[in-house]
């Protein structure tokens, strides 16, 4: 097994009585493709959120590729090669699609111009690469806030993809988009992300799209990991099966 | 016609106006102040941050000048001018690291809150500041001339104009850059911007540095072209002035706020011609048609006719 691109050791995380992260231990290695299954409400998100600087945990420690990331904001984290794309895609609205990808690359570089203009800052050819790679060529001039949903989804993790990360982790890829371009869009996703050779964590509750592009899945239940391996053996987890799927185990 | 070059013929038009009718080169002065003001106000403004305070930097760099002119009587003008500007600048730096961390109404308000201060300060310290009387600013050296009114004000207004010319490039290319559209980007998604590694924080008070920068150098040269620098300049009509004509000439295009200012001016001068009991309230109304007609102000949607008709917006 490679060494652990990130590890959480013993995270906890309360909302006054409601526990979102109980005593979490959680390993990431490079190359995987996590799928996070649970309930609304297990702590999917929280932890996500945790492990992107976004909320701060009580207890615990979380490294990320050999750096303690605990307590860093979202801004340092990033900058050490882990991006994020949202549930609710989040996207410059008033800017083309094609702004918002040279916005990122822009920012990849750490130092914004002032007087050089945006087009001129980043590499272009990396940018038609990118919208090609996403399948998003032909939107390139469109405003991201007048996109369609799934167009907004694969946006918000094309603008985590210029940062060149290790590790991107999704929350909820297909949530808005309907269940005949779910498949598609996830194809997209994981070619994009194999391509760039970047490992994947995301939150998923189609388990459809869980066995087909996981090669790993974790469990939530109420704040803990309660499952964790290859897709079969935790979807076939008695647990997993009443609690998230709501198969009646017998 | 590009915009760069109709800019440029307005301003040698403005040239022309002022050397034709000399009378008018003070008030095309002024109006040259208040359209850089306007185009300082419309970069916070990009960002979604409206601040009703801004006129407090024209305010600090016009008694700057004031102080300066009355400790060196024989400093030159355009020393004043850029001694002036760096100090309305620095204040605005500072106080962009504190107000930077608000949003909203809160930014609008923290803004006018601090230049209601400013302005009490210079209203009540009268030894200091010559109280609600304030300053009188003796014409200066120019350039290393002693000059006559008229020759000081048409040196003034070639300044101003080339002032305002660069100004307006610059605020074109900042606008376009990196950091610039990341300030718009702000407006719309400010946890993306986090999330892309980029400072909001830091964006805005970059803006807000630069919009304090033209702000001061507007209210240099105003405090020059008056002769006289009162506490008044700072108020909070004056600020809601600047964000009127923003609004009135659009931010889109650095043409805008001085287009603006321009309307601003001709409403202003004919209705205290013709209705002077009521010329608050033609202002008014001219900014509701704005508001309901062109909500992007006039420069708005002349490029948005200009897209429609096939012309295309060009800069």
């Amino acid at each position: 097994m490679s060494q652990a691109l990130l590890r959480a050791s013993d995270v906890c995380l309360a909302f006054g009585g409601v526990v979102a992260a109980d005593h979490i231990d959680f390993e990431l290695h490079e190359g995987e493709r996590l799928a996070v299954i649970g309930q609304n409400g297990a702590g999917k998100t929280t932890f996500i959120n945790i492990c992107t600087g976004y909320l701060q945990p009580t207890a615990g420690r979380i490294v990320f590729n050999g750096q303690d990331i605990t307590g860093k904001t979202p801004r340092s984290i990033v900058k050490l090669g882990m991006g994020r794309s949202f549930q609710l895609p989040q996207l410059f609205s008033e800017h083309s699609v094609q702004q918002c990808l040279e916005i990122a690359a822009a920012a990849r570089g750490g130092r914004l111009s002032w007087l050089t203009s945006l087009s001129d800052s980043v590499d272009q050819k990396e940018i038609v690469e990118t919208l090609e790679l996403i399948g998003l060529r032909q939107a390139g001039h469109e405003l991201a806030g007048e996109l369609p949903e799934g167009h907004k989804k694969l946006l918000d993790v094309a603008m985590a993809l210029m940062l060149h990360p290790k590790l991107i982790i999704m929350d909820e890829p297909t949530s808005g988009v309907s269940s005949q371009d779910k498949h598609g869009l996830m194809a997209l996703v994981m070619q994009a992300l194999d391509e760039r050779k970047v490992t994947s964590w995301f939150v998923e509750h189609d388990v459809d799209i869980v066995s087909r592009y996981a090669t790993r899945v974790a469990a939530w239940i109420d704040g803990k990991i309660a499952a964790d391996g290859d897709p079969q053996s935790v979807l076939s987890h008695p647990k997993v099966r009443e609690e998230i799927l709501g198969v009646a185990a017998c | 016609m590009k915009l760069g070059v109709f800019s440029v013929l307005s301003v040698l038009g403005l040239l022309a106006i002022g050397v034709a009718f000399p009378w008018t080169k003070t008030m095309l002065i002024i109006g040259l102040c208040y359209g850089l003001s306007a185009l300082g106000v419309a970069i916070p403004a990009r960002s979604g941050q409206v601040s009703f305070g801004h006129a407090m930097f024209a305010c600090v760099a016009a008694y700057a000048v004031a102080f300066l002119a009355r400790a060196f009587p024989l400093m030159d003008g355009v020393v004043l001018i850029v001694l002036a500007t760096l100090v309305g600048t620095l204040f605005a730096t500072v106080l962009g690291s504190f107000v930077v961390r608000y949003r909203g109404i809160f930014f609008g308000m923290l803004n006018l809150a601090v230049s209601m201060v400013i302005v009490a300060l210079l209203g009540k310290l009268y030894e200091l500041s010559g109280g609600t009387d304030g300053i009188r600013v003796p014409r200066p050296v120019f350039w290393g001339l002693v000059t006559e009114r008229s020759e000081f004000e048409t040196m003034l207004l070639f300044m101003s104009c080339g002032i305002a010319l660069m100004a307006g490039w610059f605020y074109q290319r900042f606008t376009q850059s990196a950091t610039g559209q990341a300030l718009g980007g702000l407006k719309s998604n400010e946890t993306r911007l986090e999330y892309l590694g980029i400072s909001a924080h830091h964006i805005l008070w970059v803006g807000y540095a630069w919009s304090g920068f033209f702000v001061s150098l507007a209210g240099a040269i105003f405090a020059l072209a008056q002769g006289l620098v009162t506490p008044d300049m700072g108020a909070w009509t004056r600020s809601g002035e600047l964000v009127f004509i923003m609004i009135l000439g659009g931010s889109s295009h650095a043409l805008g706020p001085f287009v603006g200012a321009a309307v601003f001016q001709a409403v202003k001068l004919f209705a205290s011609a013709y209705m002077a009991g009521v010329w608050q309230m033609l202002l008014g109304f001219t900014l509701l048609a704005v508001i309901a007609l062109a909500p992007e102000g006039i420069m708005g949607a002349w490029q948005t006719y200009r897209n429609r008709s096939g012309k295309g917006a060009q800069p």
